[in-house]
């Protein structure tokens, strides 16, 4: 559970930054990219860009493979899914709950009737 | 998405609808995210009264949830604070903030839960990432629906 955590807290970190966060964009239409197509549109240098993938990468959030002299950077879903999950369990927990509120009051306002006649 | 709301109609009248969300009888009928039983329910309905629920899961696992009440006016509005007791899931304190407007069927329940996000968490909401996550969201559901056929 504590990894759980720690890793919830780096997916969460990860993506405070806005230059991360466009990159991740960027990777989610484009089904890889190289280091220096990434770097292009950013109005920062390679060795910046670098520093951030190194972030996403630690995060799980990216995977970087090597070919030739080309690095391709992919998007690594899981630990994502896994921030969604924790941010929709409230989702889970009340939307369930909810409809058995529902329930339970339409069952009482239903024998309040049954009295009422 | 680091704020819930959730609405449903609801066959019932405003006070029974109310008094389903605040009594212990109530709660124990309702509470929790599957069909694991509640074992514990205490409510004190007032103004900085406190409620407490626990109830295990049908995975065996329990929870409890507790906290104050910050505005009780049956049978329109009901707004606690909340708070996951014990252990390193902790996420802080939230809001629960529930509207019930009578309506020709019954009960229109307005449900929000806020302040779901650690310090972390809203701060990176405040510098906007829920429009990438959005869309990053879409990207994986159509990844799961490509792999569970």
């Amino acid at each position: 559970m504590v990894k759980y955590q720690e890793q919830l807290d780096r997916t969460f970190a990860a993506l405070v930054d806005p230059t991360r966060r466009a990159i991740l964009a960027r990777l989610e239409r484009e089904d890889g990219a190289s280091v220096s197509e990434l770097a292009k549109p950013c109005a920062i240098k390679l060795p910046a860009v670098m520093k951030h993938l190194d972030v996403l990468a630690d995060a799980g959030l990216i995977t970087r493979s090597k070919v030739g002299r080309v690095v391709t950077v992919r998007l690594a879903p899981e630990p994502m899914r896994e921030a969604m999950d924790w941010l929709r369990r409230y989702e889970r927990f009340w939307s369930s709950s909810l409809d058995r509120l529902a329930a339970y009051a339409e069952g009482k306002e239903s024998e309040m009737q049954e009295e009422d006649r | 998405m680091t704020s819930l709301t959730l609405v449903r109609r609801i066959r019932a009248r405003p006070s029974n609808v109310f008094d389903a969300l605040t009594t212990p009888e109530g709660i124990a009928c309702w509470w929790g995210p599957d069909d694991g039983p509640v074992l514990l329910a205490e409510t004190d309905l007032r103004v900085g009264g406190r409620y407490r629920v626990r109830f295990r899961m049908l995975d065996g696992s329990e929870h409890e949830s507790s906290g104050e009440y910050l505005e009780v006016v049956r049978p329109e509005r009901l707004a606690m604070s909340w708070r996951w007791a014990g252990g390193e899931e902790d996420p802080g304190e939230s809001l629960v903030e529930i509207e019930l407007r009578a309506i020709a069927e019954g009960t229109e329940l307005t449900f929000t839960h806020s302040g779901l996000d650690n310090e972390e968490t809203r701060r990176s909401h405040e510098e906007g990432w829920n429009g990438a996550l959005d869309k990053l969201e879409r990207h994986f559901l159509a990844t799961s629906e490509r792999s569970s056929l």
